[in-house]
């Protein structure tokens, strides 16, 4: 039956849609204008202004009068009593008409096979996941099964790119109409499109999200340079388009909040404000997201709840995802508060359904309605530019507009038509209407006339509210109705006729009642409980059900604290810098003055301000160093944590990829390090490649973010590496990436070299035709001694390799790291003048470490090199006190020498001795008390602080962990509670650690712990 | 001390390129006597300024004084520690030379997951470089076991000081190694969610465990067959008691499995890994269930456990009454390590002497050889080192005299003959 009404309408739409002007027509043209004129509803123009009891006309599409007073005769009246009517939604970040993606996004594997160049034929860019020179209009076809379901959500226009690549090239703007593409699109190329996902692309480059961050810096000035089109490039097509697409809105996906910055950050080097897409956990940190001055796309695609039942399984659940799944309702909101503005989208939700339930829980979450309605119509619009056709309401703007039983946001709110350029899509329509409200049913039956108050939930259930009545069965399809009812008995069963079925239910005989939906009344006949024939009418008294609509019923629930990080280690309030007096420790000073006993050491303002016995200082906080040990914190030269990638391994000389682009301040090992004295860590890149990528220094400012935690005013390195890892001895399908040797190692650097220094000279010639080169920039660095090598090495050719390269183009390496021969040729490396970092005692992993002894670093600290202990490894660097430890075993050491090994000498190896690496006045108050000689393994920190604020207390912890645990129980039951109440609930997802490494060592790391390339 | 060391050094390595010539010690010939030393007996005791007296390979005596024999060679240990040989109680040493891109130099992982006839003791390599760096750090005894993808065969107990496997071969057979599935939900990713349930799936292959012991123990209950099969052959002392099953197990439910194998086919289990014994320590009590826990020196499972967790894991089994041993396991430092990691249980929970026991008389038990080993004790096998400082702490633990079965080895190893070679080269 439904079908046979709904033909006739999409048998309509579709032949308006085919008079078209060009397009011949096969039989009669019926050419029509659309005249309708909307009347008696409550008109949303905007979210500042509504006409009440307004009147809107519509003709060939567009709108063309709101307001009051009378329809025009030629319009067709659709009265809209009791209704609303608001701009049509808008969608900026849909797929909308776009082929997928041809194959799921792969991810540099170390072992994986490797593709050096693009695969995409034509006049392309040379990576693969450029694809600027993607138009979407060029690809789009409309697609009724998916306009459908955003039609019904209330959307009428949306944005639409293929997400696909890092640059994506450009998205059109198109109406959701069933309609000839030709007639649907409103703005070919609206917006620009970026991501850090290089999606389909085969290419091997960029395999790191640093690698995705050097590849848009360089291809900006790769298309700077192309406008003066260089003969060396020939025509790149993909450079045209991202100089052309240049002027349009500039959108980046780029799905979290830590890559929200990121990418802003990319956009300030280049004077482009991005347009950008979150990842629902902006909220975290929505200070610094606000200072990006950006304009968000957010989804409401919260996080479900995940079947917690289990305790077994629950237990792997990190409280930062409990916490996020409570929290992340409140990001839209989070942000309208902080006044960053923002436009909402569909995209990633899972199923569409939830699209209008999570808006709602959104503004449970503090959201107000007002904010909602502006991120849905006008400010898409704005933002797009295309605010004159869509947005708002106002005549000479297209007829896109959704008409609604109520408050569009209201739970019970109906969303009855979208109209888009002024063709009627039904969605709850009077057709299909989905029915809500207080009715009164009159039946007339012989002799009497009885009244009911019936209320109706919707098309399936209603309620007659009587005393007297018992059970309602009822069924509407919005045209015909039906309902049939019970009554308690009047009186028994007839005497003698024996009913079993009605005295079990004690039920009387059932009314039943069918009609026609007339709109505001039904109307029709039955049988009533005797069998007699009856008529009957239900007028309806009050739209919607009653009872508390819970989006205005805004409950505050208790909801979990924000921390910095967000983790359950993190805090409220980042720890402050303080005045703290040390009283009466045993200070290890690794300076001249040795080790003082019974010595007060005085911190103001985040250094060292005064050493000595008896110090006081008012207002100080005074922690009891009598029988405790204080000296620097430790300084790891060779670490992997805090850092989203580590290894750009897709080419042999990356150093365009920085650490730094990609730190991740979240990483629970900062702590975990802080609470082993670890001050200072050097992120260095991986060692997939021989000249990796440049590093990071960072000091361990446990909820600082990613630059915060730079150690601000250091000298720039780079990780350079020779041997096993980057010939890919461990491949198991065999390496085809140059170099598969030593010899060929020291050719990749030779020609790197040269090639900088002719770089170098080319540019200092002026010539337009230089290439800017990101690569050869770092070179030209370590060339000029502005940036500094530390090489993962590990046997004694490759050692005097890396040295006579270094002496051949007249630079010094200033660190080998791992350097396990480095006894061998330790007189070689101290003519040459390099810092050293090993580790204690780690050997036979693999072929090049036979050799490995450790009595390595004895032997080098006795030939007179600065020689560093290092970790490489997320565990062991909070022990690393215990690895100096070591040297003194191996090789008899002295306790001030092997302790430096892991302080002061990394200091002077990273060029930062100055600052840090000795208890000096004047020095950065980076220190950690500990509870007996740190170089013992009884030895705990019992604070570490960085620059004079305390991040790690022993007792703190304690309390931390109290926290954790009662924190976890309270959002387990809530998401218990959450499930047993209805909410879709997912299998449970242990939440991973993952942990990064130069690819050479797999250390324990519980049994959550996944290799970073995994994810 | 530093220079009796290096005087110790000179002589291992006089005129030494390479590890061939650190030659197994001869059979004990005469008395040894240790005097004057602090006695850690691995048991909890410490007898100060004692005496061992070794005999035969075997303890003869232990007394509070200083003893004297005629002709006995008499070693003054005086301000030395004086400790029960350390034992590794779960490795691949001898199995695995070069840890990556060297296939040839590894026999530690078989293909197949039903191996119980695998035998680890026949691949067993006395001249692997690695053994003697174990024993210059105080380890004397290991348990060899089988890796592989599920039953992957059995352990035994070798001492490092051999010409070959055969000699070696301090208990044959010992053990029978399980590895359990990993029975985790699929971890939160960005990816799509994998087809299959990793639980669901870990189970099928635990029931389908099941079956095989349930046939392998009627088969060993047969009183004649047909055709022998030598799977079931192997299991055959499982079943006797013969033989503990090591389960390598870390969470909870992988435990309770194991826990459950134990009752339902009545065999001794021991917990290898055990990263969360310490949830179900009084479960792993109440079940006499003993645990190795693998490598201290962890992170913690998950970003919200105490971040000491690993490391105060063994006071929490020792408070719940639960045996356990320590195992370093941890590749990159090849094992020498295991000392100090009971150095971390003792700065996080248990006393020197009970985190010594860990490491000596407890693994004995645990791995069956108590009888012989794990402690200084009258009638043990002279398995002894004495270090000139607290042992478990790096910055003291140097080794000057090891013995086993009475045998004084050579502390000489690879490493310690480079370092001689380039002191040399630099006239260090």
């Amino acid at each position: 039956m439904k079908k046979l009404i709904l033909l006739p309408l999409s048998w309509l739409l579709v032949f308006m849609a085919a008079a078209q002007v060009s397009f011949p027509v096969n039989g009669v043209a019926d050419p029509r204008t659309g005249v309708f004129a909307f009347t008696n509803a409550t008109i949303v123009k905007d979210v500042n202004t509504t006409v009440q009891n307004g009147i809107m006309v519509i003709k060939e599409g567009k709108i063309v009068s709101i307001g009051t007073g009378a329809a025009p005769k030629d319009a067709v009246v659709v009265d809209c009593k009791g209704s609303y009517i608001y701009p049509s939604l808008i969608d900026v970040y849909s797929d909308y008409g776009m082929t997928a993606s041809q194959r799921p996004a792969g991810n540099f594997s170390f072992f994986g096979p490797q593709q050096f160049t693009s695969t995409t034929k034509g006049p392309y860019n040379w990576n693969q996941a450029i694809r600027s020179e993607i138009n979407a209009v060029d690809l789009f076809s409309t697609d009724e099964s998916k306009a459908q379901p955003l039609r019904e959500l209330g959307f009428g226009t949306v944005l639409s790119h293929q997400k696909d690549g890092i640059a994506r090239g450009t998205g059109v703007v198109a109406t959701l109409a069933k309609k000839k593409e030709n007639l649907t699109i409103l703005k070919d190329k609206a917006a620009a499109f970026y991501s850090f996902s290089k999606g389909t692309s085969t290419q091997s480059y960029p395999g790191s999200m640093m690698g995705a961050v050097a590849l848009l810096r360089q291809t900006y000035l790769d298309a700077q340079w192309y406008k003066s089109r260089p003969a060396k490039e020939g025509v790149n097509r993909s450079l045209e388009a991202w100089n052309e697409d240049q002027p349009l809105p500039q959108i980046f996906e780029a799905n979290d909040k830590w890559s929200d910055l990121r990418a802003d950050r990319i956009g300030d080097e280049f004077g482009v404000q991005y347009i950008i897409k979150g990842g629902g956990n902006e909220y975290q940190r929505i200070k610094e997201i606000a200072a990006t001055k950006a304009p968000f796309i957010l989804s409401l695609n919260f996080p479900e709840a995940q079947k917690v039942d289990d305790p077994a399984d629950a237990r792997f659940v990190a409280l930062s995802d409990l916490e996020h799944w409570e929290l992340a309702p409140g990001n839209l909101a989070a942000f309208e508060k902080a006044k960053i503005p923002f436009v909402i989208t569909a995209a990633d939700l899972k199923d569409s359904k939830s699209f209008w339930p999570n808006l709602r829980k959104a503004l449970q979450y503090g959201l107000s309605e007002k904010a909602a309605l502006e991120a849905l119509t006008a400010t898409p619009a704005a933002l797009l530019k295309i605010s004159d056709k869509v947005g708002s309401l106002a005549p000479g703007k297209l007829a896109n507009f959704i008409i609604t039983s109520g408050n569009l946001f209201s739970e019970k709110t109906v969303l009855i038509e979208n109209w888009i350029q002024g063709d009627r899509y039904d969605i709850n329509s009077r057709i299909n209407n989905e029915k809500s409200g207080q009715y009164q049913l009159v039946v007339t039956g012989p002799g009497a006339t009885r009244q009911y108050n019936l209320e109706v939930k919707n098309n399936s259930q209603a309620t007659v509210k009587d005393k007297d009545a018992l059970t309602t069965k009822f069924n509407s399809d919005g045209s015909l109705v039906a309902l049939s009812f019970s009554l308690k008995p009047a009186d028994k069963a007839p005497a003698g006729k024996k009913d079993s079925v009605f005295e079990k239910t004690q039920a009387g005989y059932l009314i039943r009642l069918s009609g026609i939906d007339y709109g505001t009344t039904w109307q029709g006949v039955g049988t009533d409980e005797k069998g007699a024939a009856v008529s009957w009418v239900a007028t309806l008294v009050k739209n919607g059900v009653t009872g508390k609509d819970s989006a205005q019923a805004k409950n505050n629930p208790p909801l979990g604290k924000i921390v910095y990080p967000f983790d359950g280690y993190g805090n409220e309030q980042l720890p402050q810098q303080e005045t703290i007096l040390i009283k009466d420790a045993t200070v290890w000073t690794n300076e001249a003055a040795g080790r003082l006993e019974h010595t007060d050491v005085l911190v103001k303002a985040g250094k060292i301000a005064q050493i000595g016995k008896g110090l006081s200082a008012s207002g100080a906080r005074v922690i009891d160093g009598s029988g405790k040990y204080l000296t620097p914190g430790i300084i790891d030269e060779h670490s992997h944590i805090a850092a989203f990638s580590i290894n750009e391994g897709a080419q042999s000389v990356t150093s365009e990829v920085r650490i730094g682009d990609n730190l991740n301040p979240e990483d629970i090992n900062i702590y975990r390090q802080l609470s082993g004295g670890v001050t200072t860590s050097h992120i260095l890149h991986g060692s997939a490649n021989t000249i990796g990528g440049q590093t990071q220094l960072i000091k361990l400012r446990w909820g600082a973010d990613d630059e915060g935690l730079k150690f601000k005013g250091a000298d720039p390195f780079i990780k350079f590496a020779l041997g096993e890892n980057v010939k890919r001895t461990a491949q198991p399908m065999g390496n085809t990436r140059y170099p598969d040797t030593r010899m060929g190692v020291y050719e990749v650097l030779n020609d790197a070299f040269q090639r900088a220094r002719d770089y170098e000279k080319a540019l200092k010639s002026g010539s337009k035709e230089v290439r800017r080169d990101l690569e050869l920039d770092a070179l030209v660095e370590i060339l000029n001694k502005k940036r500094f090598i530390t090489c993962h090495s590990y046997v004694q050719s490759e050692i005097l390799g890396l040295i006579n390269i270094a002496e051949k183009y007249g630079f010094k390496v200033n660190t080998f790291t791992h350097i396990l021969e480095g006894y061998k040729v330790a007189d070689r490396i101290k003519q040459h003048g390099s810092n050293v970092s090993t580790f204690s005692d780690w050997w036979a992993y693999k072929n090049e470490v036979r050799d490995a002894i450790p009595y390595n670093a004895a032997i080098m600290q006795k030939m007179g090199l600065n020689v560093c202990i290092n970790s490489d490894d997320a565990e062991m660097a909070r022990r690393l006190n215990q690895e100096a430890a070591k040297t003194i075993k191996y090789g008899g050491v002295t306790e001030d020498e092997a302790f430096k090994m892991v302080t002061l000498n990394p200091a002077k190896a990273l060029h930062v001795e100055d600052r840090v690496g000795s208890i000096k006045i004047g020095k950065d108050a980076d220190l950690v008390l500990w509870s007996n000689n740190p170089l013992s393994i009884y030895a705990q920190a019992l604070y570490t602080m960085v620059d004079g604020t305390i991040y790690f207390d022993r007792e703190q912890d304690k309390q931390k962990q109290a926290h954790i645990a009662t924190e976890r129980n309270r959002l387990i039951q809530k998401m218990l509670a959450a499930a047993k109440g209805g909410a879709p609930a997912v299998a449970v997802k242990p939440t991973p650690q993952v942990v990064l490494h130069c690819e050479d060592y797999e250390h324990a790391g519980g049994v959550l712990t996944v290799d970073g390339f995994d994810l | 001390m530093k220079l009796a060391f290096y005087i110790l050094f000179f002589f291992c390595s006089l005129a030494a390129a390479a590890q061939d010539d650190i030659y197994p010690a001869k059979k004990q010939e005469g008395v040894i006597i240790i005097n004057n030393g602090i006695i850690h007996t691995g048991k909890g005791a410490v007898i100060q300024n004692g005496s061992v007296v070794i005999r035969d390979g075997k303890i003869q005596k232990v007394s509070e004084q200083p003893e004297t024999i005629s002709g006995a060679t008499v070693i003054d240990a005086s301000g030395k520690n004086v400790y029960p040989g350390l034992i590794l109680p779960s490795t691949d040493l001898g199995l695995r030379e070069i840890g990556s891109g060297v296939r040839g130099s590894n026999d530690y992982y078989e293909l197949g997951e039903y191996n119980p006839d695998v035998r680890s003791i026949v691949a067993y390599n006395t001249d692997s470089r690695i053994i003697n760096t174990l024993r210059s750090n105080g380890i004397l005894l290991a348990n060899v076991i089988p890796n592989g993808r599920f039953l992957t065969g059995s352990s035994s107990v070798v001492q490092l000081d051999a010409w070959t496997w055969e000699d070696a071969l301090y208990k044959a057979d010992n053990g029978m190694v399980l590895n359990m599935p990993e029975l985790i939900k699929p971890l939160r990713s960005y990816g799509p969610a994998p087809a299959t349930d990793p639980v669901k799936e870990g189970m099928k292959k635990v029931e389908e465990l099941k079956s095989f012991f349930a046939e392998a123990k009627a088969y060993a209950n047969a009183s004649s067959k047909q055709e022998t099969n030598l799977k079931f052959e192997a299991l055959r002392p499982l079943f006797e008691k013969k033989q503990k099953l090591f389960v390598t197990a870390d969470i909870s439910r992988q435990i309770l499995v194991a826990i459950d194998l134990a009752k339902t086919f009545d065999i001794n289990v021991v917990i290898v890994g055990g990263s969360d014994s310490y949830l179900l320590a009084d479960l792993l009590k109440q079940n006499n269930i003993p645990v190795i826990l693998n490598a201290l020196h962890a992170l913690p499972t998950l970003e919200d456990d105490a971040i000491d967790q690993p490391f105060k894991t063994p006071a929490i089994l020792k408070k719940a009454g639960v045996l356990f041993a320590l195992n370093d396991d941890f590749a990159e430092a090849r094992y020498r390590n295991l000392a100090f990691l009971a150095g971390t249980a003792s700065a996080y929970g248990l006393s020197k002497e009970e985190a010594l026991q860990a490491i000596t008389a407890d693994a004995a038990r645990i791995l069956g050889v108590d009888d012989r080993a794990g402690s200084i004790e009258v009638g043990k096998d002279a398995n002894i080192v004495i270090s000139s400082g607290d042992i478990l702490d790096m910055d003291k633990s140097i080794v000057t005299d090891a013995f086993i079965q009475g045998r004084k080895i050579n502390l000489a190893n690879k490493q310690t003959q480079l370092y001689h070679r380039y002191r040399e080269k630099y006239k260090l």
